[in-house]
């Protein structure tokens, strides 16, 4: 019996991308059909994935991912330098955590010599993040996308709260720029929708819906992320075709199940694998949801990734 | 094609009799059309309306049973492409590979991992579902052993047996009769004998084809045959043919109820390297498998696909909640810091998983609002001070504590008079607005 496959088409298509310079530019989007459909539409470019560096010693990670930076974690620049040329990273997205009030609370200046370093430091694409302090975030990221200006890099978050600076900020300095909201498709597009009215450049932002990890709320986020990838697609809604960030790492690793010991959980198995596994399984599960950038911790759950994005066939 | 609400109440009695549960004959005819009723609740209907309604009403994916007893699981009946659309109905099951060229120690060994892979997650309890018992050295004789060890040593699990001999699956079939096993295998080759080796054992057949076009093409043959439970295999195993052919199964299936591929989908994840086997099983999670295959089922592997596996058949109609109760965050003791919040699934993991962070030994009283978050719960009257203090008080938690101070959330700030007002001798404090805070917070008092 003959089957005509129910191929899907769709109005609309997500905006590509680019972030960085010259051959290690990164770009993502430019897809007219969900995750990995290659077999019905256009998917240019397979999703990319960021390893996350801090701006201080992640003394908040634990063993199993803090082990693998354990003599390069002292400082940003050996640790980026150490993700870009030994582990093979595409883009380092370095979060200046150290700014937050209740973890050290550094000046934007010191913030901006530090991201000078960096980059400096490293050839390839560089996404920065503040401190997810709305107020503090403000003040520094406006320090630091001056001295990101001509790089094309990627600078985050712009919230509801704070996004009046930030976006005014990334786009004196020609910057992409990510829009964070909690959970709501609604949210994400009104906030798009904000930053639009300010002039900016609606093909420069990349929207992140909020993550979650496995097991604690990732069902919102998926769900979150579909409704925006169709969103885009079916009602082609220019005001949610930007590409998708999912924020994996800092979620996962502060979970019990990538730190409970296995002497006191046996029927959980061995740590170490469980929390490769668990940063691993959400990363996987927002990349077929729709997300376009992942930012990641370990480089064992970035390689599995990796290979199951290689399954996909999508090139 | 589905039938319309109004091309359904055409066929009906039009009497408004009721005796349907429902008001109307149209009301009854519009729950037929989303399938949340079924026809036979309709006592008049005639015999012609019913042929006809009966094909259109029908689930478009094949209701199925894997498996007998208590460990039963239930397969099909999907109604949608998205989660966010209407609730997935039967959790994917998962099988665990043993060939029949394993040694028996080897069997054994993986079939006690499946026995004690049962974990409480949530208050769900979640396992392995069931054994994928293979035919890879072609002899029946060592199939039929391995499903003799296996009934014998699991007899409350499922099993799928997977050969292209109709011989072979019929002596290992025996051990499993009346169990509603799976026999896997039936081909082009070999259709009308395993058609009737799994009508005899009231078995699933399982089909493995090569492509969709032959799926549909053996479906069809195997309906011709007497078979009515299937399981189908279009033969894809690279991540990007799962995806493609489970999309084009479950949209035929649910847009066009198109019947022929109406049944549980079998998705092979067997990878050599493990981790990259348990993305290829979330993949099958997510994307329309009934029955995920793995090679194999080491805990810490077992945990993340249950949970996953849970995350994404919860209903997104209603919010996950989390039981009331006061839960115990670090161990403790007199002294330690007493805060409450609501029990919106969302807002517990969010603000248990802060106060984890902060290393802080804590008690967290849950309050049932009716799974709404803290603001929304406060405007909706469900998070009140006289709550609060009824719940507080009927807990019996002062006996534990050294000084009776209770925590709450930032933005409920406006009830920590009227709830000192309502327990005497109790101390309020108002902590952060965002669970972010919490950490710094609860450092700064320790």
């Amino acid at each position: 019996m003959p089957f005509t496959p129910p191929k899907e088409s769709y109005n609309g298509k997500t905006f590509e991308l680019t972030i960085g310079q010259g051959d290690k530019a990164v770009t993502v989007g430019g897809e007219n059909v969900l995750a990995f459909h290659a077999f019905e539409g256009s998917v240019p470019r397979e999703p990319a994935v960021a390893f996350e560096v801090q701006d201080m010693p992640p003394d908040d990670w634990p063993e199993t991912v803090a082990e693998v930076f354990k003599n390069v974690s002292s400082g940003p620049v050996t640790w980026a330098k150490y993700c870009q040329d030994s582990l093979g990273a595409g883009i380092i997205a370095l979060r200046l955590v150290s700014t937050h009030p209740d973890r050290g609370d550094a000046s934007a200046d010191q913030a901006a010599e530090t991201v000078r370093k960096v980059l400096a430091a490293i050839n390839v694409p560089l996404i920065v993040l503040g401190s997810n302090h709305a107020e503090k975030d403000a003040a520094v990221l406006v320090k630091v996308a001056e001295v990101l200006k001509g790089t094309n890099s990627l600078l985050g978050k712009a919230q509801e709260s704070n996004y009046k600076t930030i976006v005014a900020a990334a786009m004196a300095n020609d910057l992409k720029l990510i829009a964070m909201s909690e959970l709501d498709i609604n949210l994400s597009k009104q906030l798009n929708i904000l930053i639009g009215q300010m002039g900016f450049d609606k093909e420069k932002l990349v929207t992140d819906p909020m993550s979650s990890a496995l097991s604690y709320g990732l069902e919102y986020t998926y769900s979150v992320m579909e409704r925006i990838k169709l969103a885009a697609l079916a009602q082609n809604d220019a005001t949610l075709q930007a590409p998708m960030l999912a924020d994996v790492g800092m979620f996962v690793w502060k979970v019990k199940e990538t730190q409970a010991a296995e002497a006191d959980l046996p029927a959980w198995g061995s740590l170490r694998e469980r929390g490769i596994e668990w940063e691993a399984v959400t990363a996987t599960s927002f990349l077929i949801a729709g997300a376009d950038i992942l930012i990641m911790r370990h480089p064992e759950a970035i390689g599995a990734v990796k290979k199951f994005i290689a399954d996909m066939e999508v090139k | 094609m589905a039938l319309t609400g109004v091309e359904i109440f055409k066929m009906l009695p039009k009497t408004n009799c009721k005796k349907c549960g429902q008001p109307t004959c149209l009301a009854f005819a519009m729950k037929l059309a989303q399938r949340q009723v079924s026809l036979d609740q309709c006592p008049d209907v005639s015999e012609e309306a019913k042929q006809k309604l009966g094909e259109a009403s029908a689930p478009p994916i094949r209701p199925t049973v894997l498996g007998s007893g208590e460990l039963a699981v239930k397969m099909g009946e999907e109604t949608v492409l998205f989660r966010h659309e209407k609730k997935f109905v039967n959790p994917c099951a998962i099988a665990v590979k043993i060939s029949d060229t394993a040694s028996e120690a080897d069997a054994s060994k993986v079939i006690d991992d499946v026995l004690s892979s049962e974990i409480d997650r949530v208050g769900q309890k979640l396992r392995i579902n069931a054994l994928f018992l293979s035919n890879d050295s072609g002899d029946g004789a060592k199939l039929e052993a391995l499903a003799k060890l296996a009934s014998t040593k699991a007899p409350a699990v499922a099993a799928i047996i997977s050969t292209t001999s109709p011989d072979a699956a019929d002596a290992a079939l025996k051990h499993y009769s009346g169990k509603n096993a799976v026999l896997y295998g039936a081909n082009k080759d070999n259709l009308e004998a395993m058609a009737g080796k799994a009508k005899a054992h009231k078995a699933t057949l399982g089909i493995a084809a090569t492509g969709l076009d032959e799926l549909c093409d053996l479906t069809e043959k195997a309906k011709g045959f007497g078979v009515a439970d299937m399981v189908i295999d279009s033969g894809a195993r690279r991540a990007g043919e799962i995806l493609r052919d489970n999309t084009y199964i479950r949209r035929s299936a649910v847009k066009k109820n198109f019947k022929p591929l109406g049944y549980p989908v079998i998705t092979f994840a067997g990878r050599d390297d493990s981790m990259l086997e348990s993305l290829i099983a979330v993949l099958g999670i997510a994307k329309y498998a009934s029955i995920v295959v793995l090679n194999s089922a080491e805990r810490w592997k077992n945990l993340a696909l249950f949970s996953l596996r849970q995350n994404i058949y919860t209903d997104p109609q209603v919010p996950m909640q989390v039981q009331q109760n006061i839960y115990k965050i670090g161990e403790p003791g007199p002294k330690s810091p007493f805060l409450i919040t609501t029990n919106f699934s969302l807002t517990y993991f969010i603000v248990s998983g802060e106060v984890e962070n902060s290393k802080v030994p804590c008690r967290l009283a849950v309050l049932d609002s009716e799974g709404l978050s803290v603001l929304t719960a406060w405007a909706a009257g469900k998070f009140t001070a006289s709550k609060i203090a009824q719940f507080i008080k009927e807990s019996g938690i002062e006996t534990e504590l050294e000084t009776k101070e209770l925590i709450i959330p930032g933005y409920v700030a406006i009830l920590s008079g009227s709830i000192e007002d309502k327990l005497e001798g109790w101390k309020i404090t108002v902590g952060p607005r965002e669970a972010n805070g919490l950490p710094a917070f609860l450092k700064a008092r320790a």
